[in-house]
């Protein structure tokens, strides 16, 4: 039973193969890591996966639904989550309207009774508030609630980014460099927390990172990228060792 | 004390909201009565429902251009729609000793046809955004207008007469006061935070599990319904109508009510309406100067205050108090149980 399986996927820019014959299967409750040099087609791959782009070929399956040519809120709607390289926060809203946001899907009134604020509406957004309340207090971010999320220091804007991510109730959650612009310390507060969440909410997780320390302390598994082509796979402590990848990072070895 | 006792009592309406539907409601009795007696000078009623009629075009062309971000300017062509079909309607196929009773009914037709035809601009929102999408708008007001030039059973470029002035103070108050609540209410549901996070970053909100494309169908169906709604009661004001007052002009003096307002704000839009549809009359003395005098009042507010007079705030009474005070009542739970 896999959580994600990507067969074969090819994606080409104009010509240019971003990511090709990609093959991965994710097992529940996995931690895997993508590393690989700038340019190397990582976050391509999650924007495959999310539905941000449409693979050229190949097939990717969500506990078994094909989901190759799926709108990416249907995807998200599926059970797959995200958070962005570079933070994507809806920046002028506050704190828990960012949560708020992330709830859409499992809204159930219609738009007549959004426009009147009748039925189904106050019971259904009474509850949306208290799930996203409840959610940003176990991520320590009640406090925030009403600031409005620009204003937030960077650690918390990250963290918000997380907690805006789990309010989809995702079964696998795709992280885009979590550790970019943290200091050590901050990086090892960050592993304890990946940790914790996918131990509390039951998380496959998936992650593209650059900083070492990181991803060999508490990835599974390890995929390396280079130019879009995989070129090695497996534990982090065979992967450092693998002398392709050490190309790849170091130049080329000789002796 | 006596301050302590005067905050108490501010906070108080501020989160219970009884005096509001009371005080709407005498509102609304009041303008019935000045309509009734003439209590007010004809021409400061007609300032009046022209401050009202421009509030509903305001508010609902600041639901695309300030809450959803895009950049709407064809909002007169919509306006156009709602004016010719509620005048056809009260004109030519309504009996003339029913026209009075049945305007309300003009008037929704109105606007129920420019909200379907706001579809035909939602749904290239869909692929393109930005500078690409006010070209289609403006390309569809152009549309709407030659269209209606070349119809010659709405008079075409001639214009179109033989309304009777339905338009009154009390209808006027009522529908400005039910798209106010109607768009507060789509605003601050799930759908209006699409709305919102649409604008905030479209890539990320579609990421969040938001269907754009249901968001942005609801948005330009409500918005177009309004300008539709404002068309109708405009030109049963006016009781004459012709393809150039919907023109490109028009469209950009509904544009300019909703900047200086200031964008993704109600209070805003109610504001920027007001001020600016008021001074146009006083300054009416000016002559041709008070076509300097204004665009000189809207380069210096974006040169010092660049959202407007309420740029993306509010005031407290048009939020509903579930959103306004949702953390402390959330705490307030907590610590009760």
């Amino acid at each position: 039973m896999s959580v994600l399986k990507a067969e074969n996927i090819t994606h080409y820019f104009d010509g240019l193969a971003a990511v090709s014959e990609f093959n991965l299967n994710l097992a529940p409750y996995e931690l895997v890591g993508i590393i690989g040099p700038n340019g190397a087609g990582k976050t391509t791959i999650f924007n495959l996966i999310t539905g941000v782009y449409k693979a050229t070929h190949g097939s990717i399956s969500f506990e078994g639904t094909e989901i190759v040519g799926k709108t990416p809120s249907t995807i998200t709607a599926l059970g797959i989550a995200r958070t962005f390289q570079n933070i994507r926060l809806f920046k002028e809203l506050t704190v828990l309207d960012n949560v708020r946001i992330a709830h859409y899907a499992r809204v159930r009134y219609s738009p007549i009774e959004a426009l009147l604020h009748m039925g189904r509406f106050q019971k259904e957004e009474e509850e949306i508030i208290g799930h996203s309340m409840d959610l940003l207090a176990f991520l320590k971010l009640d406090a925030y609630a009403d600031e409005v999320s620009k204003n937030l220091p960077y650690g918390l804007q990250r963290r918000l980014e997380i907690a805006r991510a789990l309010a989809t109730r995702p079964k696998l959650l795709l992280l885009d460099e979590p550790a970019a612009g943290m200091n050590p310390n901050e990086v090892t507060q960050l592993m304890e927390f990946i940790k914790w969440i996918r131990k509390e909410f039951d998380l496959t997780i998936l992650l593209i990172e650059h900083q070492m320390r990181l991803v060999m302390n508490i990835c599974e598994r390890l995929l390396v990228l280079d130019f879009g082509d995989t070129i090695a796979e497996g534990h982090p402590r065979e992967i450092q060792n693998n002398p392709r990848v050490r190309e790849v990072y170091l130049g080329e070895v000789r002796c | 004390m006596v301050t302590s006792r005067i905050k108490q009592f501010m906070e108080e309406l501020e989160t219970k909201r009884w005096l509001l539907p009371a005080l709407m409601i005498s509102v609304l009795a009041l303008s019935l009565v000045i309509q009734q007696f003439e209590l007010l000078d004809p021409y400061v009623q007609l300032i009046i429902m022209y401050v009202g009629i421009n509030i509903i075009l305001t508010l609902s062309l600041n639901l695309i251009n300030g809450y959803m971000g895009e950049f709407s300017v064809g909002h007169a062509g919509f306006m156009a729609i709602g004016a010719y079909v509620a005048s056809f309607l009260t004109v030519k196929v309504f009996p003339a000793h029913m026209a009075a009773w049945l305007f309300p009914v003009a008037v929704i037709a109105g606007g129920s046809v420019a909200g379907v035809v706001g579809l035909v601009v939602a749904f290239p929102s869909f692929k393109t955004r930005g500078d690409y999408l006010a070209i289609v708008t403006l390309a569809f007001g152009m549309i709407v207008k030659s269209v209606i030039e070349n119809i010659d059973a709405l008079g075409g470029p001639r214009g179109f007469l033989g309304m009777e002035k339905l338009s009154t103070l009390p209808w006027v108050f009522f529908w400005v006061l039910l798209s106010v609540w109607v768009i507060r209410n789509l605003i601050y549901s799930n759908f209006g935070r699409g709305v919102l996070s649409i604008r905030e970053d479209e890539v990320a909100s579609d990421l969040m599990s938001v269907n754009t494309n249901h968001v942005k169908v609801l948005a330009f169906t409500v918005s177009s319904f309004f300008a539709g709604i404002a068309g109708g009661l405009f030109a049963h004001l006016l009781q004459f109508i012709n393809p150039r007052a919907f023109d490109i002009i028009k469209s950009t003096d509904i544009l300019i009510m909703v900047y200086l307002g200031g964008i993704g704000s109600i209070a805003g839009s109610v504001i920027g309406a007001t001020v600016y549809t008021v001074l146009l009359e006083v300054l009416r003395p000016m002559g041709i100067w008070r076509m300097v005098f204004m665009p000189l009042v809207l380069v210096l507010l974006m040169i010092f205050r660049p959202k407007g007079i309420m740029g993306l705030r509010e005031f407290r009474w048009f939020v509903p108090v579930r959103d306004m005070l949702a953390s402390r009542l959330w705490r307030e739970k907590k610590a009760g149980t």
